[in-house]
């Protein structure tokens, strides 16, 4: 599992998304995830080994690279983007439920051909109703999760900027010792690099959640009678309806195939006579 | 035999479970084997290289960080991933036990009546490998043991890690007097507030995974006492 697997989970989402949600998952993907894998891990794969203290004594090293970097920006990074993209999971689960009750009714109304079922799996549902609702929360979601991982980076790293120096005397050491941090202003550029398109993902969110907000408002003005949320349990509820009566149907056909069973011969006579 | 491989195996017997299930597989996957590749096997990759004893006598770090860490967490984390991920195959053992008694009963069936043609014969075959059984009597029984494995293996490989490590923190400085060192010496870890990090992280999503596979167990039981 790595994040082109991921990548291959999450895009599975796309489908169901708006424009701009598509537009997000490439920035994630593009500005993110790649530049992760591809720059940002590079940068930071010596910062230990390269993280060096003015002292002989041993463990001096280690004990100040643990106080100053309690957790790696990398691994910061790769947590914060496997969490803000997971709510698009969410809408995932809703969709394949939708589609498991589509199966269910087709199967009932018997409907089930394999062509209908076809027809469901690769069905595009429209973003309204309790969809819009689900979608609404992983957007939701995913901004959280965005301001959460902003805050705990300015707790653990207060200013983007890596310094060059850093002073520690935690034991062993002997005394105030100096340690230099490794390539410092590279790090300082990919730590605002990374935050920017933080940002800007933070705000195609926020612009989603206002479009989706306008179009919700948009379909009300059109349709007062049937809200949005109505439109789907309505035709849910018809098509029940619609499956009670078909039942009754097979019911009384049943019977009545019960009840006069000498019928068959008759008809087959009938039609061996056509011929 | 890598965890692309291991998805695909489970992926199939996915088509049989709950929905808790299905939510199992993902958190499992993505929370789980993700977290571990990506993160954190590059936090524990220097971990006997970085770990650092107060001396010169040679044998005395490999010796020291040998009594510390038996079982690297990475290591553990792996078997357990395993271990959990394993009991759904019981699953897909017994859906493919069914289905190919099914198929030899088709085939008796459609080789006594004659007038069945082969296209029939053909489709009767596609369905049946093809169809969703649902969990009720033997397979029920197959997929609530499998639970109950899963439930048992997570629980006590994170048993097992609370007591190698002397519970979830990792700390900067442990203290070793075995031989070769000279004296009781001191030796520095390193990354162990990031380690302490994951490992906390790992151990909540392993209970959230329990938590999970306990509500699924109950919706079996609950789903079978209303039948």
């Amino acid at each position: 599992m790595n994040w082109g697997a991921f990548y291959a989970v999450i895009s599975g989402v796309n489908r169901h998304s708006t424009g701009i949600g598509r537009v997000w998952l490439s920035v994630i993907f593009i500005f993110r995830i790649l530049v992760l894998v591809v720059a940002a891990e590079s940068v930071w794969g010596d910062e230990k080994s390269g993280f060096t203290c003015n002292t002989q004594q041993p463990g001096c090293n280690s004990v100040c690279y643990d106080q100053f970097f309690p957790i790696s920006h990398i691994r910061l990074w790769a947590l914060q983007l496997i969490l803000v993209s997971t709510p698009a999971l969410l809408v995932a689960m809703h969709v394949a439920h939708r589609r498991h009750i589509d199966k269910k009714i087709l199967r009932k109304s018997g409907r089930s051909s394999p062509k209908e079922l076809e027809r469901i799996k690769t069905q595009k549902f429209q973003i309204s109703g309790a969809l819009w609702w689900t979608y609404m929360l992983s957007i939701i979601f995913r901004i959280l999760f965005e301001l959460a991982f902003l805050y705990i980076f300015y707790l653990i790293y207060p200013g983007f900027r890596m310094v060059r120096l850093v002073k520690c005397d935690s034991y062993p050491c002997p005394n105030t010792v100096d340690c230099f941090v490794s390539r410092p202003t590279e790090k300082t550029i990919f730590t605002v690099f990374m935050l920017a398109v933080s940002g800007l993902c933070v705000l195609l969110n926020l612009a989603e959640v206002l479009y989706l907000i306008g179009r919700a408002c948009q379909r009300c003005i059109r349709s007062p009678e049937e809200g949005a949320k109505g439109a789907w349990i309505s035709q849910r509820f018809s098509t029940y309806k619609q499956n009670e009566i078909n039942q009754l149907i097979a019911d009384h056909s049943l019977k009545s195939k019960l009840s006069v069973t000498k019928k068959s011969p008759t008809e087959k006579d009938e039609r061996c006579s056509a011929f | 035999m890598s965890w692309p491989i291991l998805y695909a195996q489970l992926v199939g017997a996915n088509r049989h479970s709950t929905s808790l299930g299905k939510v199992w597989l993902s958190v499992l996957f993505i929370f789980r084997v993700m977290v571990l590749v990506v993160a954190a096997e590059s936090v524990w990759g220097d971990e006997q290289s970085d770990f650092t004893c107060n001396t010169l006598q040679p044998g005395c770090e490999n010796v020291c960080y040998d009594q510390f860490f038996p079982v690297s967490h990475i290591r553990l984390w792996c078997l357990q991933l395993l271990f959990v991920s394993t009991p759904p195959l019981l699953v897909t053992m017994y859906v493919a036990y069914r289905n190919q008694s099914d198929r030899k009963r088709l085939l008796e069936g459609s080789g006594r009546s004659s007038f069945l043609s082969n296209k029939c014969q053909e489709e009767d075959l596609n369905t049946l490998k093809r169809r969703r059984l649902p969990i009720a009597g033997a397979l029920w029984w197959t997929y609530a043991f499998s639970l109950l494995f899963r439930l048992l293996f997570e629980g006590g490989f994170m048993y097992a890690l609370y007591v190698v490590y002397d519970g979830f923190h990792m700390p900067r400085l442990v203290q070793c007097d075995q031989w070769p060192c000279p004296n009781l010496v001191d030796c520095f870890i390193s990354r162990p507030t990031e380690k302490t990090i994951f490992t906390v992280f790992m151990a909540t999503i392993s209970s959230i995974c329990m938590v999970l596979n306990m509500a699924e167990l109950s919706y079996l039981v609950a789903k079978a006492v209303t039948r």
